[in-house]
């Protein structure tokens, strides 16, 4: 009696790491062969990196009253003649460093796009499924509200609820607070964009034969909508993603510009490019244009892979 | 002892107007372990009774009266959460197209351990270990390593293999399947038939057969229903149905099989299509179609009669066993 034990052969396949996967996933041959989709990622990438690395590596910083000089101001940038060298991108009109200011601006523009996004979805997600699964009267319901909400502009309705609350809370703890305002603004604003997306594709997996299957397997319909029916649904809500945070980018520039926005001691592109407005006619157009060329770039940069991501994800788009 | 007991069905849709009628007050029992084939042209209602049974008729569709006694309860009085523990747990449901109803974003591992976990408290691993199990029972090779693979890598009749063993994991007491196998290759029909035959004979399982593959009933099942437009018009023991139909309509389906017919002839059909729901003629619904048909036919619904082992709605049928009666009674 030998004691080995007869065990069965498994065969085991070894399925590839997930990262190999990926790589020879159709989403990364794509992304390989589109020099635009690189060359927009690398650009995203480096301003978010930058941005965020802000405190790390910006010379100055612009929310230390300490190291802002009122002498110091409207600088210009290096390649312009009066340049000072610690300056490389010139100073603002509160003699802040431009380039500092800007990487902290973006970094907050970033920050509002993203969560501003992140509570559209959210929204727009939740309503969207409970609309087309649900339907009926529901759906009736929701759905009016949503063109309701669209037949508001986003700007009006951003602009009518920021003014009251500043009005309401007064400029001091507005300015404190002014982020949050802005994310709940801007995501409340605009979730009917979600809700149609996703509601128009919960229509069409909910009549796939999985669904019956699910619901012959007596799954609860919040099961269903949220583990068979949401997954399957996401390509359209990636797409539509990256498009809405650029949207949200430039909303939240848009409302900064008015000012409605960020207040100017911590500055968002939008604010930094409104403040120096009041001087591009006087000289000083590097505070209004680097900036703006920043925010352009951002916007540009993330619509281009939204494109790009709409390209792969739809497959009824391939072009030949 | 009776599982599944049907009384006087009645479903209808709810279109704009009036409602049309999809099932006329069908009634049949299902024993426990007893396998029952349902036949029928398409639009006959095989599949709508099979949704009803598990009460999940979408709208416009709904159940309008009679009741559903599955192991004495009625399906169709009871709460959403009541019939949730049912579905998949006591009763599960087997779909034509297994490239369809397997979720395509989840792996088999998951599908299965979900629907394990929710309907029993088990651990992950013993969910897991089930899951194996039950995939060993359906022949599937190196289930390992299935597990965590995703629907789109394997091929249908392998899907099909794992799709009955989704419907086996809780150990249900019946099993409708519907059209199991009109999906798949010729060559795997019969392996999935045979498997389904295996697992419904070996686990003592019920098992409600909606096809219209006659070759499969007479192979599978032990009774038969005949459906047309939306009633049962002729059930019994399948031997009998098959090798001596009744009615005018089960006599014109069998006909119609190819290998009735001598090579090199036509193959016979019956003439017409089936009535639409808002067309349906007075009278028994198949009288435009039936070369027997008389005025009674076209005035009266038959009703269903027993004749020795089957039951019949047939008005012809009654009187040609009216009139054998007193033949025999003359004598």
């Amino acid at each position: 009696m030998t004691d080995q034990t007869a065990e069965n052969p498994v065969i085991a396949i070894r399925r590839p790491s997930r990262l190999r996967e990926f790589w020879a996933s159709n989403i990364a041959y794509s992304f390989r062969r589109n020099p635009v989709a690189i060359v927009s990622m690398a650009i995203f990438l480096l301003i978010t990196g930058v941005a965020f690395c802000a405190p790390l590596i910006a010379p100055f910083d612009p929310y230390d009253p300490a190291q802002i000089d009122i002498l110091n101001s409207e600088y210009p940038p290096f390649w312009v003649y009066g340049a000072l060298p610690e300056f490389s991108l010139g100073t603002d009109d509160q003699g802040r460093d431009l380039l500092s200011t800007i990487l902290y601006g973006t970094r907050l523009s970033i920050i509002i796009g993203v969560c501003a996004v992140a509570v559209q979805a959210f929204l727009g997600i939740s309503i969207g499924l409970i609309s087309g699964y649900v339907g009926g009267r529901t759906d009736s319901v929701l759905m009016r509200l949503a063109d309701i909400q669209l037949s508001f502009s986003t700007l009006m309705v951003a602009i009518i609820f920021l003014a009251l609350t500043q009005a309401l809370f007064g400029s001091e703890i507005f300015s404190r607070y002014a982020v949050v305002f802005l994310i709940a603004v801007i995501g409340v604003a605009e979730w009917p964009q979600y809700a149609r997306t996703v509601r128009a594709t919960v229509l069409a997996e909910k009549k796939k034969e999985y669904v019956d299957s699910a619901r012959v397997l007596g799954f609860g319909p919040g099961r269903i909508m949220l583990r068979h029916i949401l997954p399957n649904s996401l390509s359209p809500i990636f797409v539509i993603s990256t498009v809405q945070v650029a949207n949200a980018i430039i909303s939240e520039a848009s409302l900064s510009f008015l000012g409605l926005g960020m207040p100017p001691s911590q500055p968002s592109l939008g604010s930094l490019i409104s403040s120096g407005f009041d001087y591009i006619l006087s000289g000083s157009w590097w505070i209004t244009v680097i900036p703006g060329a920043v925010l352009v770039t951002l916007v540009l940069v993330i619509n281009l892979l939204g494109d790009w991501t709409r390209d792969v994800l739809n497959p009824k788009l391939y072009k030949g | 002892m009776t599982l599944l007991s049907v009384r006087d069905l009645t479903v209808k849709f709810g279109t704009r107007g009036t409602p049309v009628t999809a099932l006329h007050g069908i009634s049949f029992d299902v024993a426990r372990g007893e396998r029952v084939g349902v036949v029928g042209e398409s639009g006959a209602g095989k599949s709508i009774t099979g949704f009803a049974l598990m009460n999940l008729l979408s709208r416009p569709g709904y159940i309008d009266s009679g009741e559903i006694l599955f192991e004495g309860k009625d399906v169709t009085k009871m709460s959403d959460r009541e019939i949730r523990r049912l579905r998949g747990n006591r009763m599960a449901m087997i779909f034509q197209d297994p490239m369809v109803t397997l979720n395509p974003v989840l792996t088999i591992g998951q599908q299965m351990i979900e629907t394990l976990r929710a309907h029993r408290r088990l651990s992950y691993d013993d969910a897991r270990q089930i899951s194996l199990v039950k995939l060993k029972e359906v022949y599937i090779p190196s289930p390992e390593a299935r597990l965590d693979q995703y629907p789109h890598e394997l091929s249908g009749g392998m899907r099909q293999r794992i799709v009955i063993a989704i419907a086996l994991l809780l150990d249900p007491q019946l099993i409708i399947a519907d059209e199991p196998t009109t999906a798949l290759d010729v060559t795997i029909q019969a392996d999935i038939m045979e498997l389904l035959l295996e697992m419904c004979r070996s686990n003592m399982v019920g098992l409600m057969l909606i096809t219209h593959d006659l070759g499969v009933v007479s192979q599978v099942t032990e009774r038969t229903l005949v459906m047309y437009a939306g009633r049962i018009i002729e059930s019994g023991k399948t031997r009998a149905i098959i090798n001596d139909p009744q009615h005018p309509y089960t006599q014109g389906l069998i006909n119609a099989l190819p290998q009735q017919t001598p090579p090199g002839t036509r193959l016979r059909q019956i003439p017409g299509s089936m009535p639409t729901l808002s067309t349906m003629p007075p009278g028994c619904p198949f009288n435009p179609r039936c070369e027997l048909a008389t005025d009674v036919c076209r005035a009266r619904m038959p009703e269903i009669t027993q004749f020795g082992e089957v039951q019949v709605a047939c008005h012809e049928v009654k009187r040609l066993h009216a009139e054998l009666a007193e033949l025999e009674g003359a004598q």
